[in-house]
């Protein structure tokens, strides 16, 4: 039996100890609040009159004015329902394409020479380790009126005066897009079911090669189905992120000939604060958009759960 | 691996190969020949014209050989204004904040494995959490405003170094070491600082070296940060400058494009730098330390996505 007095030091010393390894990460913990937490203040100006340079003062509450400014007007209401189209058509390709990866993995699994598999599968993922700005380069490169595509056509005969692809307008632009950010994704994207394909059980393939099934059959009663779990949990995330399609890719691309149908929400918010210089209304669009996002991760989360027993939080 | 091998096995074995799978072999191997040409031909076509004649490649006619081959555009393009200060930035951004974010990640990753920190749980959700929400692009610019973190270096490399996805990675990959490992060092009387440094440090670099990887391509591709942050041309990064030179040339091409482009290059000779040059030559130089570095640390990364595939 130890007396009270030792007990009550050692649980002190117990206490200290837990304290200092809370103490230990306390910066990072910091440089968290300060980085992602305490911007969240800044919403507040979505009820603001704030104009940069002056301080910042009660005298410009102005209430719901900026998201009421949203649909104040017929071209208001055209211009957000454009970039809503935007965003809900391009995110919608590529919820409408994500089996893609799937099927790149499947088939590349098929690939039995392994070193050609090897170099496919490092090649195919080069893209995604670049930026954005490299890959509108390499557009610009290739598809300007003197760019690879223009001479191409041009040695074949097919056409006279150069064709100006990147100044496409019209709703072309969001197949362009989706296209590539296909190049780009479509590589890397795959990683995820290739390593769900190598922890496959063997044994199966065995069982269904003694019954004399076909390759083709074993992709489509074997590897598909033990895909399906790897391939929902990611169509849950993609749908969390249906609205935040980011805002590099179309910066990048965008010109005064596909601004109309490029402009997606992330970007809009952009060129609402930094060309137009609207703060106010730029941090009310993007404050409703993360309201929308947080309510489809939930959403999404809860599917998840009602159907696999599972969340991916 | 195995499955490949038992798979051919078979096919030696049991049966001759049918007609089907025959067909399917050709289709992936078409598609794929494909898909590898289409990844890797536009750096291939940017290359060879960084290192053709100028004039050839102002012109657009080589496409799948070089000619006239010299290399006065990357001799020269440290007289491209800007390029020299900009590669540099680029590159200090890159170690030191991949230095950050591997040394933070390392760090959090242990440090959230040990049960006795107070309120562990409610600070290790509270990093995780960033991982699903934004307060926008605005509320963010405007704090590193108020910070002074416009137009000053350290903004491009503080935010970055807490992020949740590799101290998850990190933490997954602690887990799985043994604890007895910790209990033993414990009992020898070391303190947390000790153990960390000498005991779980060597035990993790696995995963610090996808970590590492990851970070630094994050940094040196990094656009955006810049765009909102940054107005001083003496912070702008190798990226930001070869967007300015695309910008140009694409308001140019529009300017041109009523009319036919190809009376002002008259002058230009074989070496002479034209826009057309001065932008392969700075995109193959800013896409080469990416290509040199992805294929050695790939089978890391690999490795490293499945781990964190395992946690979600």
């Amino acid at each position: 039996m130890k007396p009270a007095a030792t007990q009550k030091t050692l649980r002190n010393k117990k206490k200290w100890d837990s304290v200092k390894l809370f103490l230990y990460v306390l910066p990072f913990i910091l440089l968290v609040l300060v980085f992602s937490y305490y911007p969240l203040y800044g919403w507040v100006y979505a009820f603001f009159d704030y104009k940069p340079p002056r301080p910042f003062s009660w005298d410009d509450f102005v209430g719901l004015k900026w998201f009421a400014s949203l649909v104040e007007s017929d071209i208001k209401i055209q211009q957000i329902g454009q970039v809503l189209l935007n965003t809900f058509v391009m995110s919608g390709i590529s919820l409408g394409t994500s089996w893609l990866p799937m099927l790149f993995a499947v088939f590349m699994n098929e690939l039995r020479c392994v070193p050609f598999r090897k170099v496919v599968q490092t090649v195919t993922t080069l893209p995604n380790f670049i930026s954005w700005v490299l890959v509108y380069s390499i557009a610009f490169s290739m598809f300007n009126s003197t760019g690879m595509m223009n001479t191409l056509l041009s040695n074949m005969g097919v056409i006279s005066e150069p064709i100006l692809f990147l100044n496409q307008s019209g709703p072309g632009v969001w197949l362009t897009q989706w296209l590539w950010l296909t190049w780009k994704n479509l590589g890397w994207s795959s990683i995820m079911y290739i390593a769900a394909i190598s922890g496959i059980d063997a044994e199966l393939y065995e069982a269904a090669r003694v019954d004399g099934a076909t390759r083709m059959k074993m992709i489509w009663y074997i590897t598909i189905p033990c895909l399906l779990p790897t391939f929902f949990v990611l169509l849950m995330l993609n749908i969390a992120n249906f609205l935040n399609n980011g805002m590099e890719q179309y910066y990048v691309f965008q010109n005064s000939f596909n601004k109309q149908y490029i402009q997606v929400l992330d970007l809009y918010v952009f060129n609402t604060a930094m060309g137009a210089g609207s703060y106010s209304v730029s941090v009310a669009i993007s404050m409703l958009k993360s309201v929308v996002s947080v309510v489809l991760l939930v959403g999404a989360n809860t599917v998840s759960k009602l159907i696999r027993g599972e969340s991916f939080i | 691996m195995k499955t490949q091998t038992a798979a051919v096995k078979a096919h030696k074995h049991h049966e001759a190969r049918s007609g089907g799978d025959i067909v399917l072999s050709i289709v992936c191997y078409t598609i794929f020949t494909i898909c590898a040409f289409l990844c890797i031909y536009p750096f291939y076509y940017i290359f060879i014209n960084s290192i053709s004649s100028n004039e050839l490649s102002s012109r657009g006619v080589i496409l799948f050989y070089p000619e006239g081959i010299h290399l006065q555009n990357y001799l020269k393009a440290f007289q491209i204004s800007g390029l020299g200060n900009a590669a540099f930035i680029s590159l200090a951004r890159t170690v030191l904040g991949t230095i950050g974010t591997v040394s933070a990640s390392a760090f959090l990753g242990f440090m959230f494995t040990q049960d006795k920190m107070w309120h562990r749980k409610i600070w290790y959700r509270m990093v995780v959490a960033t991982m699903y929400f934004n307060a926008g692009i605005i509320p963010w610019y405007l704090t590193m405003r108020n910070l002074g973190l416009t137009n000053n270096f350290w903004g491009y490399v503080l935010p970055a170094i807490v992020s949740p996805f590799f101290i998850i990675l990190t933490k997954t990959f602690v887990e799985s070491v043994p604890k007895e490992l910790q209990e033993a060092a414990e009992i020898d009387g070391a303190g947390i600082i000790k153990i960390f440094f000498r005991i779980m440090l060597p035990v993790i670099k696995p995963i610090l070296a996808t970590v590492a990887i990851f970070a630094a391509v994050n940094q040196w591709n990094a656009f955006q940060d810049t765009l909102l942050l940054v107005t001083d041309n003496k912070l702008y990064p190798l990226q930001f400058i070869l967007y300015q030179y695309l910008n140009q040339a694409s308001s140019l091409a529009i300017q041109n494009s009523g009319s036919s482009s190809s009376g002002s290059l008259a002058g230009v000779g074989v070496t002479t730098q034209t826009p057309t040059s001065i932008r392969m030559t700075i995109t193959v130089i800013v896409v080469i330390p990416v290509m040199l570095v992805y294929p050695i640390f790939q089978r890391y990364f690999v490795k490293g996505i499945m781990v964190g595939a395992v946690k979600g």
